[in-house]
């Protein structure tokens, strides 16, 4: 509201100076050359909106119509109206803000509050599909027959040559009985029968919705259901199946016809039996806060979570500073005008910086290796230090491939604001005969921290999901000795909620991964507002 | 619910990003056609089938007389292998996902639980493939893919070294490695201390200890069989040929390294599969591939693993995609096009038995005759971590009995929930 009306005061305000210039995306004068590329750039606009809606509208998905056609409409209006003049500028900003950020975290905190994961993917239709698909065999002993299809106006029926050379036809309804005076073709399938007419191969299979209702129709073999039907997987040979589940829609139940056992539809989004036993298709449900209660009650991970915890914060606030510090000290070093080559040094000192995180993680982890790695080797004589399999050594050895990685940024960071300082201040500082040390603690540190400290936060967030680090380097071993976890010493939250919810191996808890990845969103979240509010102390200092 | 959140979030981003390229098809419907044959006639009914780049052409030749015969349309789009799995759980839900893909047998459990995979009957066909690859692609008592091809990891030997005879039993080839004076008898990838029980399945079974007990259908359940008198002395074993004991089976070697002591003549015998032969002879080292050896008196049964192609559960037109597998890709020429495309051991037999003149294929293909398909049920996910670790520290010097032990109820324990 007020950027509104502040931009009509000010329109206001100069309507009474020259008369205001027309601006080139309304003007006519001339060629009306701003119009046209405006007219072309908002056509192009409306052409990729109309796509998505269109898109949407042919996958059912309402939310994303009712949402692409309120963007569309309000670029429409903002663009071609005199009176939004500001929202010109943030309109396009916003939309990306919207689409790519607030959606994900919205969708985010969507599936935290479901049970979406292995065996709840779909919706419930697919997953009765499902488990009808998987309880229908075909009977063990039962041939190939070479089948047609036919019809008698709507109905579709199955015709068979069985290996009597006799045909049998029937229907969904009718089972199969034998029609003597039909033909047979070299194929071996019935390509006359009296009364039906035989749809040829080429129609069967070409036509979608045809072929649908073939897929479906099961010609029963006689009035005893026990006995199996005939079913088509090509359209060409069939041959008798049995199924063992009946779906009932009305009461949402499937039964085991051989055992009468009814599984139901559980509010879990499972099928589930009176004993317990559950089909293993299910669908997706909300589960309200259960994830999140999971994430801090499972006995099996509230202890080794505590641990990873602890050390998560540890690493962060450790290769923060450690980074940081040498990074200045350095930094320091390198700024003096006395040393020679400084152009070249600083060059070098960024390299590892320039290098890929994954290429380097790897690197460092082939020269950690006890056996054949450098490190032992050149560093430690020889001896058999195992980076990988004992716990202090393998979180020393990830801060210190974290420290090689990062301090180069320090560096960069640190030589600019250096050189930044105002010379005149350190120079007082030395005629008052400040030493050394009073010009860094007093003048220099507070004055770099002032620029470098929004940056620490950042490194600091960044550490905190340092998930490619720690899952090429240490892939987050060695385990917690005593514990049933799979989760290790050198896990990070972030590695944690992967280990946890499965992702990494073959069933997955996305709502699980989902809630967690909150949770550490809220954590870092926290923690940043409140250092951010710190920082802007150190600027009230100035 | 989510299904058209997901949807639409793929159709607007897609939008936003390919400004100007956009056709209208919103959703991600349009995909790269690779093959669109002569459709003679029918009304243009079309399967889309998701491949790797590898069996790319070999499939697009086996389509050509599928769409002449047929009049459809077979539509492939290359995708990579790793991203395969998950592009066909996510997206098959949804509708947008194709009616045929290639897969893992290792695969399957995930997509049987998700609702994805429909059944394919081979009927007498079956018979024509090798027993494992369709017992790898069976799940519960039934079929759900049309098995292409199979590897098996065998134990390779330097035969300028040890000469082309397979030893029997692990104590055999031991004496035999030490004899030929080399630095290391044997080198077996441990995954530089994560542990790598795939490596050492052989090994393992031969003594009895199977990951998963199997019913007699040839299906596992979710029943570990790792526990017991049989993995302990599996255990005490590894214990006793790591850093506690021989130390012939040191944690820190990785892939890279096993390839590279192989190859330097600094080890005369290694476990690897088909993959790494290529390094071998790139490295201009004549070997021999014979079946892993036993080191606990039974047979070494190795994880075999096995590719097919996957039915969409929600294909439209199931009927065509049944056609074109069972009666088009599962024949012998295009098995053959297949191998021709990417040389992997054949599950087809009569090809199998032909390509094996090259004794090295011979080999793998004995080995993996003599394994039992990696499990496919979900729970085999949540077995990794653990058993890797485990074995690591056992050849680390911890406790065989007691490490091993807790590992097994560590894994009941997680299985079961």
């Amino acid at each position: 509201m007020t950027v509104q009306e502040d931009a009509r005061s000010r329109s206001a305000t100069r309507g009474d100076g020259p008369p205001e210039r027309e601006s080139h995306a309304r003007g006519w004068r001339g060629l009306g050359w701003g119009f046209l590329v405006k007219l072309l750039l908002m056509a192009l606009v409306n052409a990729i909106g109309l796509s998505v809606i269109l898109g949407a509208v042919r996958s059912e998905s309402w939310f994303i119509l009712g949402a692409a056609i309120v963007l569309l409409v309000a670029t429409d209006v903002i663009y071609f109206t005199k009176r939004a003049l500001p929202l010109k500028y943030m309109a396009p900003g916003l939309i990306f803000l919207l689409v790519f950020q607030i959606f994900s975290l919205v969708y985010t905190g969507y599936v935290a509050f479901t049970n979406y994961g292995s065996g709840h993917s779909g919706s419930q239709a697919q997953a009765v599909q499902a488990a009808l698909i998987q309880a229908e065999q075909r009977v063990p002993d039962s041939p190939s027959y070479p089948l047609s299809v036919v019809s008698r106006g709507d109905e579709l029926g199955f015709a068979i040559a069985d290996s009597d050379g006799d045909v049998r036809v029937g229907t969904e309804l009718e089972p199969l009985s034998v029609q003597p005076d039909a033909e047979v073709g070299g194929a071996g399938a019935p390509t006359e029968v009296p009364g039906w007419t035989v749809i040829p191969r080429a129609e069967v299979l070409t036509d979608t919705e045809l072929q649908q209702r073939v897929t479906a129709l099961r010609v029963p073999v006689s009035d005893d259901p026990e006995e199996g039907s005939i079913r088509t997987r090509d359209g060409t040979s069939g041959a008798v199946y049995l199924s063992s589940l009946d779906w009932d829609p009305d009461t949402e139940t499937l039964t085991e016809t051989a055992t009468g056992k009814v599984y139901s539809a559980s509010d879990r989004g499972s099928f589930v039996a009176e004993d317990g036993s559950s089909l293993p298709a299910g669908w997706s449900v909300p589960v309200g806060f259960e994830n999140f209660v999971r994430a801090f009650t499972d006995t099996n991970y509230a202890a080794p979570l505590l641990q990873v915890t602890v050390w998560t914060f540890a690493f962060a606030i450790l290769t923060t500073l450690s980074s940081f510090g040498l990074g200045l000290l350095l930094a320091i070093i390198y700024n003096d005008s006395r040393v020679r080559g400084r152009k070249l040094i600083r060059t070098l000192f960024i390299l590892p910086y320039a290098f890929p995180v994954f290429m380097s993680a790897l690197l460092w982890r082939g020269m950690l290796n006890p056996e054949f790695g450098i490190v032992n080797d050149l560093l430690f004589f020889g001896a058999d230090l195992n980076w990988f399999q004992d716990p202090t050594l393998a979180r020393f050895a990830v801060l210190w491939v974290n420290l090689w990685l990062s301090f180069p940024y320090w560096f960069l960071v640190c030589t600019g604001a250096l050189q930044a300082l105002p010379a005149d201040t350190l120079e007082a500082a030395e005629i008052d005969g400040a030493g050394r040390f009073r010009r860094f603690r007093s003048i220099m540190l507070p004055l770099l921290l002032v620029s470098t400290a929004p940056l620490a936060i950042a490194s600091f967030a960044f550490s905190f999901n340092n998930f490619t680090l720690i899952y090429l380097l240490t892939g987050g071993g060695p385990n917690f000795a005593g514990s049933t976890s799979q989760l290790g010493a050198t896990d990070l939250l972030i590695n944690a909620v992967y280990q946890i919810s499965g992702v990494s191996g073959g069933s997955s808890d996305y709502g699980l991964a989902s809630a967690l990845s909150i949770i550490i969103f809220i954590v870092i979240g926290a923690i940043s507002a409140v250092a951010f509010r710190q920082t802007r102390k150190l600027e009230e200092m100035q | 619910m989510r299904k058209h959140l997901g949807l639409g979030a793929l159709a607007v981003t897609s939008a936003m990003l390919l400004v100007g390229c956009s056709s209208g098809g919103g959703g991600g419907t349009s995909a790269p056609e690779a093959s669109e044959g002569g459709g003679t006639g029918g009304s243009g009914a079309e399967i889309v089938v998701w491949t790797d780049a590898e069996r790319e052409q070999a499939i697009a030749d086996a389509a050509v007389a599928f769409e002449e015969e047929t009049g459809a349309t077979v539509t492939l789009v290359a995708k990579n292998f790793e991203d395969l799995r998950n592009d066909f759980l996510a997206q098959v839900p949804t509708g947008e996902g194709p009616d045929i893909t290639v897969g893992a047998h290792d695969w399957l459990g995930a997509l049987v639980t998700a609702g994805v995979v429909n059944t394919v009957d081979l009927g007498e066909k079956a018979a024509n493939f090798e027993q494992v690859a369709i017992d790898a692609m069976t799940y519960e008592g039934q079929l759900y893919a049309l098995p292409y091809s199979l590897e098996a990891m065998a134990l390779i030997q330097n035969t300028a070294l040890v000469g082309e005879e397979a030893p029997a039993t692990w104590d055999e080839m031991i004496q035999k490695g030490l004899a030929a004076g080399t630095e290391r008898p044997v080198v077996l990838n441990t995954g530089s201390e994560v542990g790598d029980a795939y490596t050492m399945y052989g090994l393992q079974t031969s003594f009895g200890a199977p990951v998963f007990v199997q019913d007699e259908s040839g299906s596992y359940t979710s029943e570990l069989g790792m526990g017991g008198p049989e993995g302990e002395a599996f255990a005490q074993w590894l214990h006793g040929n790591g850093t506690a004991g021989t130390g012939y089976i040191p944690t820190t070697v990785n892939y890279d390294i096993n390839i590279e002591l192989f190859t330097s003549g600094q080890t005369p015998y290694t476990i690897q599969g088909p993959w790494a032969i290529n390094a071998f002879a790139d490295a201009g080292v004549d070997v021999a591939v014979n079946p892993i050896p036993s080191a606990g008196g039974e047979t070494a049964a190795p994880f075999v693993g096995v590719q097919g192609f996957y039915l969409s559960s929600q294909s439209e037109n199931a009927l065509l995609a049944t056609d074109f597998l069972v009666n088009y890709l599962a024949t012998e020429d295009a098995q053959r096009a297949l191998y021709e495309a990417d040389p992997r051991i054949p599950a087809y037999s009569t090809l199998a038995e032909e390509v094996a003149e090259d004794p090295i294929i011979a080999g793998f293909l004995a080995s993996a005759q003599n394994g039992v398909p990696m499990p496919s049920i979900p729970e085999m996910g949540s077995v990794w971590e653990f058993w890797n670790s485990a074995q690591s520290q056992i050849l680390n010097g911890a406790d065989p009995v007691s490490t091993w032990n807790k590992m097994v109820t560590d894994v009941e324990a997680e299985v079961g929930a």
